[in-house]
């Protein structure tokens, strides 16, 4: 099962280390951390994607909330997610293979970015699953490199986080 | 303006701090300066520095204080590791100040210089690196609210020797503001309520108490409520002396090497109550947890403990004194007389059953017996770790003193230590320590330490020229018997005098109670040393009579 935490911490040096190395230690399997400061520059909001049972996924918040530089933690469910993850990708492009690239951006509402004579950059921000799905569609055309920056998410609805 | 050394020292006046523990070297030479200008803070220089860490464990567990160590960066740091570990996993409030090199080299790796911060973190509670003079008195503030409050345990400050000499203006603050750290200490009413009502409902009650009873003071009402709401108990070893040894609902300590009605018990209550204690793998063993068919209620400081290890019919977080003092006033009442009876019954016969006495060695369990016997009522006893420290949590009769020893990581060399600092802080009560030939021999510089502080400790070494633990696993396994003999084991009785501390070796039964009042009467420390034989066990029965 996939969880997705919301996690505010203190926007200090070694923060991200201390909740790494939880992780590793406590052998808690994350799946996609995304960091960036908010509003208030003092605190940034970890977004993360945990893999587990129902009762690991409570150590896992039980364990972080116990670490002094974070301030809360939340699970978003999945139906309350607001969130996105960008993708980034570089691929071969011959003018032959070119027209049906756009095609599949189109469809996804992806954009090309940067083009050259051999390769086209494309990206597309939406939710992991559709992320997923148009890295898979591009598969076939020979990807050269590619870029995710895991999901960052809020919750529906007029409750926050704060 | 004053130096970040001064800033420092005051810091820890304000604290109340009298007594530190530690050893100087280059990164830390500007605060020991500050220091030697003052006493109002007593500096006890130690032979290592992971003693350091025990001296500060054993002075905090005895006062209920923060114990505070000082060491140097790099290698003096590292010395000190294994003791924030024992700490850590034994709750225990400490605060260690650690040299560090100038902050302007810091990630160089220049002499001496290790990421302290990054290396402690996974067994320290919180740990600070200072950065700026000015933050100082902040962190230390800090520093010394979270090692005492909600689940204690140790919090590190890395001080860069430049940061020492930087100036500041000084104002000590009177209040924390930490937005991550916010401990729940009042139990939730309605949860109270219905432990209350569960106790009542339950046929077969049982307590379970841990080292969290004594970290939050609450034996008292720990005992309270077994008297009051008749419900038998059982402790884990960090949980020993919780309630006196003798006392009748007492059962013993639990676990693979508890006592057997303590585990009867455990095998067939249906409602256990856990207090203060984090159902580890020694007390609460996985076939246990499996069988289980208890109701559990688990109480604890530390939500994270709660449903980690055993799933949880009513989980309680709060402090255990306040939580117990509340949960006093609901009256629970359990009604289970003929549950208590036989095991009640079935505990004094196993508290009263001695050991037979052995031929030309003397036999642990009935050592451990007379010692009991002989002890002051608040007599503070250190065990080591391994045989020794077995024999000691089950045989050793525990009134109102305390039984100290490493439960969590099980660090051999923990006892003389702990002792010298529950010694300076307790200098009235009789300590006493613990220990095996192998352990003896991972601390016994301290003696030194014990010497120059005048310090009257009671040393009962357990000599039986193995490393016993390891040998009766081997012995269990069907093991060669590899690497665990002592045949070159000093002369301890000259080892003894070397430090100036008076002896007596003993090998005979008929000469054990002379000896130990002997050791008791004697002014000054002594070292009894008692020579067992290798072939003794800790799980064995067989010699009970
Ligand atoms: C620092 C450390 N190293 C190794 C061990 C593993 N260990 C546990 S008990 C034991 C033997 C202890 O021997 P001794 O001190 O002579 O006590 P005895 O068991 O004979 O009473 C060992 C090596 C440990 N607990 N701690």
């Amino acid at each position: 099962m996939k969880h997705v935490l919301s996690v505010l911490v203190e926007n200090q040096a070694g923060v991200l280390n201390k909740i790494t190395g939880l992780f590793a230690r406590r052998a808690f399997n994350i799946e996609s951390l995304a960091v960036g400061v908010t509003d208030d520059e003092s605190i940034s909001r970890i977004t993360m994607i945990v893999d587990g049972g129902n009762s690991a996924v409570d150590q896992v918040e039980k364990q972080l909330n116990k670490l002094v530089c974070v301030i809360k933690v939340r699970e978003i469910k999945e139906e309350n997610v607001v969130g996105k993850e960008l993708i980034i990708i570089k691929l071969n492009a011959s003018s032959k293979t070119r027209g049906e690239i756009k095609d599949l951006c189109d469809i996804m509402n992806a954009k090309i970015e940067d083009i050259s004579s051999t390769t086209v950059t494309v990206e597309l921000a939406d939710t992991p699953a559709r992320v997923e799905l148009f890295q898979n569609m591009l598969r076939p055309y020979s990807i050269l490199e590619v870029a995710r920056t895991g999901l960052i998410a809020v919750q529906k609805g007029s409750s926050f986080m704060g | 303006m004053i130096t970040g050394a001064e800033a420092m020292r005051r810091c820890l006046e304000a604290e109340g701090v009298t007594t530190i523990f530690g050893y100087p070297g280059a990164a830390i030479h500007h605060f020991y300066e500050e220091l030697s200008n003052v006493d109002t803070i007593k500096h006890i220089l130690v032979r290592q520095e992971q003693n350091a860490g025990h001296m500060a464990s054993g002075y905090s567990r005895t006062t209920g204080k923060v114990g505070v160590c000082l060491v140097t960066s790099g290698p003096g740091a590292s010395n000190l590791f294994t003791a924030i570990a024992t700490a850590y996993m034994d709750s225990i409030p400490m605060v260690a100040i650690t040299g560090q090199v100038n902050s302007n080299l810091l990630g160089r790796d220049v002499f001496q210089e290790i990421d302290t911060t990054g290396a402690v973190a996974p067994f320290i509670k919180h740990s600070y690196l200072i950065k700026d003079a000015n933050d100082i008195p902040r962190i230390f503030k800090e520093a010394f609210y979270i090692a005492q409050s909600g689940r204690p345990g140790p919090v590190l400050i890395d001080v860069p020797v430049d940061i020492q000499k930087h100036m500041l203006n000084f104002t000590y603050p009177e209040t924390v503001n930490l937005r991550g750290y916010k401990p729940t200490t009042e139990g939730n009413a309605k949860q109270i309520k219905k432990v209350a009502e569960t106790i009542s409902d339950a046929e077969r009650p049982l307590l379970c108490l841990g080292g969290g009873v004594f970290s939050a003071d609450a034996r008292d009402l720990a005992i309270r409520l077994s008297e009051e709401a008749g419900v038998p108990v059982v402790t884990t070893m960090m949980g020993v002396g919780a309630l006196p040894s003798a006392h009748p609902m007492n059962l013993g300590m639990i676990g693979s090497f508890g006592h057997i009605t303590a585990n009867k018990a455990l095998n067939e209550t249906d409602l256990i109550v856990i207090i203060g204690a984090r159902v580890g793998d020694r007390a609460f063993t996985s076939s246990w947890n499996v069988a289980k068919k208890a109701k559990t209620i688990h109480i604890d400081i530390d939500p994270a403990e709660i449903g980690k290890n055993v799933s949880t019919t009513i989980p309680l977080v709060g402090d255990i004194k306040l939580v117990l003092a509340k949960l006093l006033e609901e009256k629970p009442k359990a009604d289970c007389k003929p549950w208590l009876e036989i095991l009640c019954s079935a505990a004094l016969t196993e508290k009263s059953k001695i050991a037979s006495a052995r031929q030309n060695t003397i036999g642990p369990k009935r050592l451990m017996r007379e010692l009991g016997l002989q002890i002051q009522e608040d007599a503070i006893v250190v065990a080591d770790v391994g045989q020794n420290q077995i024999w000691a949590a089950r045989y050793l009769n525990i009134q109102n003193g305390r039984f100290l020893t490493t439960g969590g990581l099980g660090t051999m060399g923990y006892s003389l230590p702990a002792a010298i600092g529950a010694k300076i802080a307790n200098p009235d009560r009789q300590t006493l320590v613990i220990c095996g030939d192998g352990s003896f021999q991972m601390m016994f510089n301290e003696l030194s330490t014990m010497a120059e502080n005048c310090l009257d400790l009671k040393i009962i070494l357990v000599n039986n020229h193995t490393l016993g633990m390891v040998c009766e696993l081997q012995r269990i396994e069907c093991y060669k018997n590899f690497c665990v003999t002592l045949p070159a084991n000093p002369d301890f009785q000259i080892l003894a005098s070397a430090f100036g501390v008076k002896s007596r070796c003993i090998i005979a039964d008929e000469d054990m109670a002379g000896a130990i009042d002997e050791m008791l009467k004697h002014k000054g420390p002594f070292l009894l040393e008692c020579i067992v034989s290798p072939d003794e066990g800790t799980k064995t029965m067989d010699e009970v009579i």
